[in-house]
């Protein structure tokens, strides 16, 4: 597995810490999807790490909603 | 190699994707009903893209010897005004009765509001009142998790269910077990970005592949996606070390034996 995907997760590890670099020069580590983003880092230190970062980048909220909200989903659920 | 593309949107799509899929070894391609990007205004809409689902785009995939099949509904974008929603449902039993389509489907949860919710179970109920098999979209992202929850709660009201005949569609590492578990099939959707790639397909099949109740898409549509998604998700097998004869059961024989649940004539020669 390591041969096989290593310089792919190497690339995409020094991808996600130079996204890291450029919002932090713009600023925008306020952007709750950024801090949610940052959050879901702590899934890396547990097994099922894939299941513990869509978790913890999930609505956790039960229930429908009264109405559907407006816009697309953006991936991240701000939950302060 | 041969396989199905159990889920696409191929209205949205080029002869050049049909050409290139067939020379990649795509028998069937089944085509459920959903958003257009935009919403229609009227159930006169709605019946004429019925129309170019059954009809249509039949021919366009004959021109290149893939078979086509398609689903029908009213998808959960549009399902914010019921009483739209329902006219639509009202058009839809004369399709249901056609010899190329599956089932009901994409319904489903969007936004997990109550009205997508309503229209989801009014959309069960008219499957289950023609016999006929469910195909179901979870939620995209942050919506996912809870979506698919709610959507198999609702599912579970319905007494006289056949898990064995409702695919859950675009799973992921955090949905696919309550799905398997409850005893539905699963569908892993392989699309840029907002939901799988052929590695992370390769892992849940890993884990999962031996309950035969799973197989992979690429819902390629309008959006940035791409029509030979799952040709490339069976070299990512081969790398991985899956033998052929699994690989068919992935890509061929298990939605093969999905879809000819529909009693329709679906690919005799599986
Ligand atoms: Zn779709």
């Amino acid at each position: 597995m390591v041969e096989l995907y290593f310089m792919d997760a190497r690339s995409k590890l020094i991808d996600i810490a130079a996204f890291m670099d450029r919002v932090e020069r713009s600023g925008e580590t306020g952007d709750y999807r950024y801090r949610e983003f940052v959050k879901a880092l702590a899934a890396l230190d547990a097994p099922d790490r894939a299941e513990g970062v869509l978790n913890l980048l999930s609505d956790p909220s039960e229930g429908p909603l009264e109405q559907a909200g407006a816009g697309p989903a953006v991936g991240a659920y701000n939950k302060d | 190699m041969r396989y199905i593309e159990p889920h696409a949107h191929m209205v949205s799509r080029t002869m050049d994707d049909y050409q290139a899929m067939a020379m990649a070894g795509c028998r069937a391609i089944c085509e459920p009903a959903f958003w257009a990007g935009f919403d229609r205004s009227s159930v006169a809409g709605f019946y004429d893209y019925f129309c170019q689902l059954t009809e249509h785009e039949p021919k366009r995939a004959a021109r290149y010897h893939i078979a086509h099949y398609s689903w029908i509904c009213i998808n959960p974008k549009e399902a914010e005004d019921p009483q739209f929603a329902r006219e639509v449902i009202n058009i839809i039993p004369e399709f249901l009765k056609q010899e190329n389509v599956l089932g009901v489907g994409e319904i489903g949860l969007n936004k997990n509001s109550k009205n997508e919710a309503a229209i989801f179970e009014e959309q069960v109920q008219l499957a289950l009142d023609h016999n006929q098999l469910i195909l179901i979209h979870t939620p995209h992202l942050e919506d996912k998790f809870k979506g698919t929850k709610l959507t198999i709660d609702m599912l579970r009201q319905f007494g006289d269910i056949d898990p064995g005949r409702v695919m859950i569609d675009h799973v992921e590492e955090h949905t696919i077990k309550m799905v398997l578990d409850a005893g539905f099939w699963g569908g892993i959707t392989l699309y840029p970005e907002s939901k799988c790639t052929p590695p992370r397909a390769v892992d849940m099949l890993e884990r999962y592949g031996d309950s035969n109740r799973l197989w992979m898409n690429s819902a390629c549509d309008w959006g940035v996606s791409d029509p030979l998604a799952l040709p490339k998700a069976i070299l990512e097998l081969r790398k991985r070390g899956f033998d052929e004869a699994t690989i068919d059961r992935f890509v061929y024989q298990n939605p093969v034996k999905f879809m000819q649940q529909s009693g329709i004539r679906f690919l005799p020669d599986a």
